[in-house]
C-alpha cells in the first residue's frame, strides 16, 4: 500500500500491524525511534520531506503509548516551512505532541503570528487550530486582538471565521484576564446573524463560554439565538450541506439551546412565545424512526429542547408534556434513550411541581434497576434517590435493599450508602429505620461504613422508645449462624446498653445474651473486641441480683486481655476488671449513654461531598444552585452547646465530673494508664467523643447540653442594621442567644421578595423553607418546615398575622414535626388593596427544653402582585398623558440613592417585575418602565414610571409613577423608592430627604426630560 | 479509534495528559467498552467523564465528554466523522485509517478543535484535503 506518498511511514505501520505481540512491537517500535533519533542528528541532509515523514512516524509511535522524548524541535520547526503540506504537519503534529506550557512552543510564537496576519487563507486556518487547541497565555497575550479582528473582519472568509471563533473561546478560557471581551456583547450579537452555519456553529460554543461566566453583558444575543432556531426548525435557508438525515444540523441546534439555559430566564414575552413556539414542535413533532440516525439526531434535538424547557419554568402544562414523554422514554426498547429518559428525569426533579407526576414512573424505574446494562442501572438508582421523599421512601429503600444482594459489586458500596441516607432522611417511623440500617449490614456488611452504624446507634441512644426494639431486633440478628462482624459490632453495642429493657424475654437473659455475644468473640478483629468488652462490662452492671458465676466467667476474659497486645484491648480490660470489683459503684459508672447532641449525619455529609466532587457545572445544575432547594439542608452546623463536630464514636471516655473522681480514687493503675485521668471536675461539658461519657455518671442527670428551659425569642429584625426600615418588625422583646438563627433573616427575606423559592429561616434544628406562586391578585405560598435533628420538634405553632389589606389562610400545621421530616403548609393569599405593608408568621416551637420563638416577614410583598407587561410607544404615550399630574401620576426626587449603573437599575426594576422598555425615552440617562398591578379593588392596572438619572450623581434621581389608582400610584412610589435606598439589606444611608412628597410634574426645568416635557 | 483487539488507530486529546495517564485511561474505557453488548447502551460512566461510543464492523470509536454534553449529538456526529470518510476514502475501513492516519488527522482537525465542533459540512471538511491531493 503505497499511500500518501510515503512509503517509509505505510511501511513502518505495516510492519507493526505484523507483530505478533507487545515485544516485538516494542522491538521495532525501539529500532524506528534510533533510526529517527540519527537522521534528526545529522538534520542538514533532511528535505522537508523526510522531516515530514519522520514526524508523522513520531506521532504514530506516541499514538501508540510509547515515550516520544526527542524530535519536538523538528516537528515546531516544520511549521516555519514555506510549502503547505510541511507547514500543515508541523501545526498537526506540535498539537498532538505538545501542550501549552512546553518551551519549543514559544520559539513559534512569532511564525504563528506572521501566519494569522499573512494572507495566506490556508495558513491562517491552520495557525488559527493549533492555537485554539494548545495556545497557552503567550499565545493570548500577543495573539487575542489579531484573532478578534479576523473573527468580525468582513473581508474574512467563513472558513477563517469559525477557526478564528473556536481560537478567541480557548484563549478567552484559559486567561480571561488576558482577553479583553469588554464590548464584545455587541460583536456577538453582529456574529449571530451570520448566514453561514459554520461560523455560527463556532460562534455559537463561543457564545457558551461568554454567557456561562456573565449572562447580563450578552442579553442583546437571547433573541438572536431564538432567531436562529427559528430558522432551522422552519428549515428556511439551511443548505442541504448542513442537512443530516433531513434535520437541520442538529449540533447547531443543540448548542443553540444550551447558550440559551445561561440566561436565567426570558423578560421579552415575544421572545419567549417564539421560543416557545419552536419547543412546542420539537415536542410534539419528534417521531420515532427506523433510520438509527435519523432517530438519534432528531432525538439529540429533542433532548435538550426538555432541559430548556425545564430551564425556563414553563407551564405547568408543558411540563406535565415533558414529564409525560420522558415516562415514554424510560421504557422504550432502544437503551439509548432509556439511559437518557433516565438521566433527564433525574434533571427533571429539580423543577418543581412535577415531582407527583414523575412518581407515577416509579415502577418502571424499578424495572431499570434490574437492567442488564449498568449505564442504566446507575441512572435509575439516582433517579431513584433523588425522587424519594417521605411518601414513597419505604417502598424505594426497601426495593435498593432488594436489589443490594444481586447487585454488582462495583455499585454495592454506593448503593448502600444512598439506602442508608434515604432510610435516615425520610424514614416514616424510627424502628424501620432501625430495620433498614441492620438489614443493610446483613446484606452487604462489607460495603456499609462505619458511619452508617454508627448514626443507628446515634438514633436509638436518642429516642426511648426506641431502645427495646432495637435491642430485640439485635438479639434476632446474633440468633445468625453466620454474621458480618459490623453486626457483630452494632448488635453488641446495642444489647450492651439495652438488653436490661429485653430481660424478660425468652432468651434474654444477661447470662444468654452474654453466651450469645461471647460466642462472636473468637471470630472478629482487634477492632471489635473492644467493643465486647465494653459490653461485658455492661452487662455485669445491669445483672441485679450478681450472678457469681457469670461475673466470674467476665472477669476470667478481663483478666485474660490484660495482657493483650492491642492497648485499647488492654486498656479496656484492665480497667473494667478495677471498675468492676467496685460493686454499686459500677452503677454510676457504667450508666447508660446520654443523649447525643444533635449534629449533621456525617453521612448526608458524605453525600453533598460526594455531589460536590462529581459537580457538573451544566446549566441546569448552575441554576439550581442559584435556587435554594425546598429539600432540607443540613449544614455543617454547631450544636447549641458548643460541642465540636468529631466524626467518630468514641467508647471509652473521660469521667467528667467530681462525683466520678470520688469513685475512682483509688483506681491507682488506671490513672496512671491515662484515660481515666479527670477534667474538670465543675464542667458537666461533654467531651468532644462523641459516644460521650461512657463512665460518666453525671449523663444520667440529662442529656449533655441541654440547657435549662429558656425562652428563646429570635427578633425578625435581627441582622438588619437599619432600624427604620419600612419593612421591618420592630416588635421583640429581649434576646436570647441560646438558638442562634443561621445565616442573616432580613437578607434571606429580601431575597424571597425578588424570587419566589428559597429559605426563609434556618436555625439548627428547623429550616423552614418557602415557595410561591402569585397568579393576578392571588397567590399561594408553601411553607416546607423541615425538622433537621433526629428527634421530634414540639408544639409547633404557626400564627399567620395579615396586614389588612392582604386575606391569608394557612392550613393546619401539624403540632410535631417528626425526626428529619418535612412538612409542607399551603398559604393562601389574596391582594384586596394596594399597600406596602408585609405580613408577619408568628412561628414557635420545642426542642428537648428549649422553646424558640421567631416572627419572621412574609415575602408576600407589593410587587409579587405585579405582572412585567411591555408596551409600544403607541401605548405608553396616550396612556402618560391622560395620568396628568397628581394623585394619579406623582413625581419626587429622591437622593441618598444606593450608586448603581444604569443597567443595574434596569435589572433591579426586571427583578421586581417592572418591566423595563428600551427606547422609549430618547435620554440614555432615563429609564422607563411599566407593569400591571393586580387586586381585588383595583383589579388589572396599568402603571407606568419614569425614572431620570445624573450620570455626574448617581446618589439621586427624579422618579415619576402614574397609574389610575392614587393609592396605587402613592405605594407603588414608596416601594420603588424604597428598594432603590436600601437594596439589598445593605447598610442604608441616611434616611432620603424627599424633596416635594408629591410634587406636580409641571415645572420641568431639566433640559434631559424629555419625555415628560413633551407630554 | 480503537479496533476490537484494543489497538489505538487514532488517538486526539483536548486536554493533556502526560503518556501514563492517557495510557492509564485508554486502557481502562476500552476495556469497559469492549465488554459491552449490541443491547447497551452507547454511553459509559467514567470518573467525572462519560463515553459516549459506537462500533463500526471491527472499529470503535470512543468520544470522552464532560457531563454537560449532549450525548446523542455526540453519537451522530461519531456517524458524521464515519460518514466524511466513507466520502473521501468509499467504503472506509480501519486500513484506510491506519495507513492514511495523517488525512484522518486532518479530517478531524477540520471537523473538531479544542473539543468544539467546528464544521459538520461534509464538503467543507473535505475542501482542504481534496486541494492537497491535487496540488500532489
Amino acid at each position: 500500500m503505497a499511500l500518501s506518498g510515503m512509503r517509509g511511514l505505510s511501511v513502518f505501520i505495516s510492519d507493526i500491524r505484523n507483530c505478533q505481540n507487545k515485544e516485538q512491537e516494542r522491538l521495532r517500535v525501539d529500532k524506528e525511534l534510533g533510526n529517527v533519533r540519527t537522521r534528526f542528528k545529522n538534520e542538514k541532509g533532511l528535505t522537508p520531506y523526510e522531516k515530514k515523514k519522520y514526524v508523522w512516524k513520531m506521532l504514530y509511535i506516541y499514538m501508540l503509548g510509547y515515550d516520544v522524548d526527542f524530535g519536538h524541535m523538528e516537528a515546531v520547526s516544520l511549521i516555519s516551512a514555506p510549502k503547505y503540506p510541511e507547514k500543515q504537519v508541523g501545526y498537526i503534529v506540535t498539537s498532538c505532541l505538545l501542550n501549552e506550557n512546553h518551551d519549543f512552543l514559544r520559539l513559534a510564537i512569532n511564525t504563528v503570528r506572521n501566519d494569522i496576519i499573512g494572507r495566506n487563507e490556508t495558513f491562517q486556518c491552520l495557525a488559527l487550530t493549533m492555537v485554539g487547541n494548545i495556545g497557552g497565555r503567550e499565545f493570548a497575550e500577543s495573539l487575542a486582538p489579531d484573532v478578534q479582528k479576523l473573527l468580525i473582519s468582513s473581508s474574512c472568509r467563513p472558513l477563517v471565521r469559525k477557526k478564528a471563533a473556536l481560537c478567541l473561546l480557548r484563549l478567552y478560557r484559559k486567561n480571561p484576564d488576558v482577553v479583553n471581551v469588554d464590548g464584545w456583547s455587541d460583536r456577538m450579537a453582529q456574529l449571530l446573524d451570520e448566514r453561514d452555519l459554520g461560523v455560527l456553529t463556532s460562534s455559537m460554543s463561543l457564545l457558551v463560554a461568554l454567557v456561562s461566566n456573565n449572562h447580563d453583558a450578552y442579553w442583546s444575543c437571547l433573541p438572536k439565538c431564538v432567531k436562529i432556531l427559528e430558522r432551522l426548525a422552519r428549515n428556511q435557508d439551511v443548505p442541504q450541506e448542513y442537512t443530516y438525515y433531513g434535520i437541520p444540523t442538529p449540533w447547531l441546534q443543540v448548542k443553540t439551546m444550551r447558550a440559551l439555559q445561561y440566561f436565567p430566564t426570558i423578560e421579552d414575552p415575544n421572545t419567549r412565545r417564539s421560543l416557545f413556539e419552536v419547543l412546542q414542535r420539537i415536542l410534539m413533532g419528534t417521531d420515532v424512526v427506523k433510520n438509527v440516525n435519523k432517530n438519534n439526531a432528531s432525538h439529540a434535538v429533542l433532548f435538550e429542547a426538555l432541559a430548556l424547557v425545564m430551564h425556563l419554568d414553563a407551564e405547568k402544562e408543558m411540563m406535565s408534556q415533558c414529564v409525560a414523554l420522558l415516562g415514554k422514554f424510560i421504557a422504550v426498547r432502544e437503551p439509548n434513550i432509556r439511559y437518557l429518559g433516565l438521566e433527564n428525569m433525574t434533571r427533571m426533579l429539580m423543577v418543581s411541581d412535577v415531582q407527583d407526576i414523575i412518581k407515577r414512573h416509579q415502577a418502571q424505574i424499578i424495572t431499570s434497576l434490574k437492567d442488564p446494562d449498568i449505564s442504566i442501572r446507575r441512572r435509575a438508582l439516582d433517579l431513584l434517590y433523588g425522587m424519594c421523599d417521605i411518601s414513597n421512601a419505604k417502598d424505594i429503600v426497601e426495593e435498593l435493599l432488594q436489589y443490594l444482594s444481586s447487585a454488582d459489586f462495583a455499585m454495592r458500596e454506593e448503593l448502600s450508602l444512598k439506602a442508608a441516607i434515604l432510610a435516615e432522611k425520610f424514614a416514616p417511623d424510627l424502628s424501620w429505620y432501625v430495620d433498614v440500617i441492620l438489614q443493610l449490614i446483613d446484606k452487604a456488611g462489607d460495603f456499609v461504613s462505619d458511619d452508617i452504624w454508627f448514626r443507628v446507634v446515634q438514633f436509638v441512644t436518642n429516642n426511648e422508645d426506641l431502645q427495646p426494639y432495637a435491642a430485640a431486633k439485635a438479639r434476632e440478628y446474633l440468633d445468625k449462624p453466620a454474621i458480618h462482624e459490623t453486626m457483630v459490632k452494632v448488635s453488641a453495642y446495642l444489647l450492651g446498653e439495652y438488653s436490661h429493657l429485653l430481660a424478660r424475654r425468652p432468651g434474654c437473659s444477661p447470662k444468654e445474651i452474654f453466651g450469645i455475644i461471647h460466642e462472636k468473640l473468637p471470630t472478629v478483629s482487634t477492632s471489635t473486641v473492644p467493643i465486647l468488652l465494653s459490653t461485658y462490662a455492661k452487662i455485669l452492671m445491669h445483672t441485679q441480683p450478681s450472678d457469681p458465676e457469670l461475673q466470674n466467667q467476665i472477669w476470667a476474659i478481663f483478666s485474660k486481655y490484660e495482657s493483650c497486645i492491642d492497648v485499647e484491648i488492654q486498656q479496656r480490660a484492665v480497667e473494667y476488671f478495677a471498675l468492676s470489683r467496685k460493686g454499686a459503684a459500677l452503677m454510676d459508672i457504667l450508666a447508660e449513654m446520654p443523649k447525643f447532641p444533635e449534629r449533621q449525619s456525617s453521612l448526608l455529609k458524605k453525600a453533598e461531598d460526594a455531589e460536590v466532587d462529581t459537580a457538573e457545572q451544566s446549566a441546569i445544575k448552575l441554576r439550581a444552585q442559584q435556587q435554594t432547594s425546598n429539600a432540607l439542608v443540613v449544614t455543617d452546623q454547631r450544636p447549641a452547646n458548643g460541642t465540636p463536630y468529631v466524626g467518630q464514636l468514641g467508647l471509652v471516655m473521660v469521667p467528667s465530673s467530681a462525683n466520678a473522681d470520688h469513685n475512682l480514687e483509688n483506681q491507682g493503675p488506671a490513672q496512671e494508664n491515662g484515660t481515666l485521668s479527670q477534667v474538670d471536675p465543675q464542667s458537666p461539658s461533654p467531651s468532644a467523643d462523641l459516644l460521650g461519657d461512657l463512665l460518666g455518671p453525671l449523663a444520667i442527670e440529662g442529656p449533655p447540653g441541654a440547657a435549662a428551659p429558656t425562652e428563646h425569642v429570635i427578633p425578625a429584625s435581627e441582622g438588619d442594621p437599619n432600624p427604620a426600615d419600612a419593612l421591618a418588625l420592630a416588635p421583640v422583646d429581649e434576646q436570647t442567644n441560646s438558638v442562634q438563627p443561621i445565616g442573616n433573616i432580613a437578607e434571606r427575606f429580601h431575597a424571597l421578595c425578588l424570587k419566589d423559592s428559597g429559605v426563609l429561616y434556618e436555625d439548627p434544628y428547623i429550616q423552614i423553607g418557602i415557595k410561591a406562586e402569585w397568579r393576578a391578585h392571588h397567590g399561594r405560598l408553601v411553607l416546607f418546615l423541615g425538622n433537621k435533628n433526629t428527634s421530634s420538634l414540639a408544639s409547633v405553632q404557626a400564627l399567620i398575622l395579615p396586614p389588612s389589606h392582604l386575606k391569608m389562610e394557612l392550613s393546619l400545621v401539624p403540632e410535631t414535626i417528626p425526626p428529619r421530616a418535612q412538612v409542607q403548609c399551603p398559604l393562601e393569599v389574596m391582594n384586596l388593596r394596594p399597600s406596602r405593608d408585609v405580613a408577619v408568621l408568628d412561628f414557635s416551637y420545642k426542642f428537648g427544653t428549649s422553646s424558640v420563638n421567631v416572627k419572621l416577614r412574609l415575602p408576600a410583598v407589593l410587587n409579587k402582585f405585579l405582572h412585567p407587561i411591555s408596551v409600544t410607544a403607541e401605548e405608553f404615550f396616550p396612556q402618560w398623558r391622560s395620568l396628568s399630574g397628581p394623585p394619579l401620576k406623582l413625581q419626587e426626587v429622591v437622593r441618598g440613592v444606593r450608586p448603581m449603573l444604569l443597567l443595574e437599575m434596569a435589572n433591579l426594576f426586571n427583578s421586581l417585575r417592572l418591566m423595563v422598555c428600551p427606547g422609549l425615552d430618547p435620554n440614555a440617562n432615563n429609564l422607563v418602565a411599566s407593569t400591571t398591578f393586580y387586586s381585588e379593588s383595583t383589579r388589572a392596572m396599568l402603571c407606568l414610571m419614569r425614572i431620570e438619572t445624573d450620570p455626574a450623581d448617581r446618589t439621586q434621581l427624579r422618579m415619576t409613577v402614574s397609574s389610575g389608582d392614587p393609592t396605587l400610584t402613592f405605594e407603588l412610589k414608596e416601594f420603588i423608592k424604597e428598594q432603590l435606598v436600601s437594596i439589598p439589606t445593605a447598610t442604608r444611608p441616611p434616611a432620603p430627604e424627599v424633596a416635594q412628597p408629591t410634587s406636580a410634574v409641571t415645572s420641568l426645568t431639566d433640559p434631559g426630560a424629555m419625555l415628560a416635557g413633551l407630554l | 479509534m480503537v479496533n476490537k483487539q484494543g489497538q489505538t488507530r487514532l488517538a486526539q486529546y483536548y486536554e493533556y495528559l502526560n503518556l501514563e495517564e492517557r495510557r492509564a485511561l485508554e486502557g481502562e474505557i476500552v476495556r469497559k467498552c469492549l465488554a459491552r453488548n449490541e443491547q447497551q447502551c452507547s454511553f459509559v460512566e467514567h470518573r467525572t467523564y462519560k463515553i459516549v461510543y459506537r462500533r463500526y464492523a471491527s472499529l470503535f470509536f470512543l468520544v470522552g465528554v464532560d457531563n454537560g454534553e449532549n450525548e446523542l449529538a455526540i453519537l451522530e456526529f461519531i456517524h458524521l466523522l464515519v460518514e466524511t470518510m466513507d466520502r473521501h476514502f468509499g467504503n472506509v475501513c480501519e486500513l484506510d485509517i491506519m495507513f492514511h492516519l495523517e488525512k484522518a488527522h486532518f479530517m478531524l482537525e477540520e471537523m473538531v478543535m479544542n473539543g468544539c465542533i467546528v464544521e459538520t459540512s461534509k464538503a467543507n471538511i473535505l475542501a482542504p484535503i481534496q486541494l492537497m491531493d491535487k496540488a500532489s
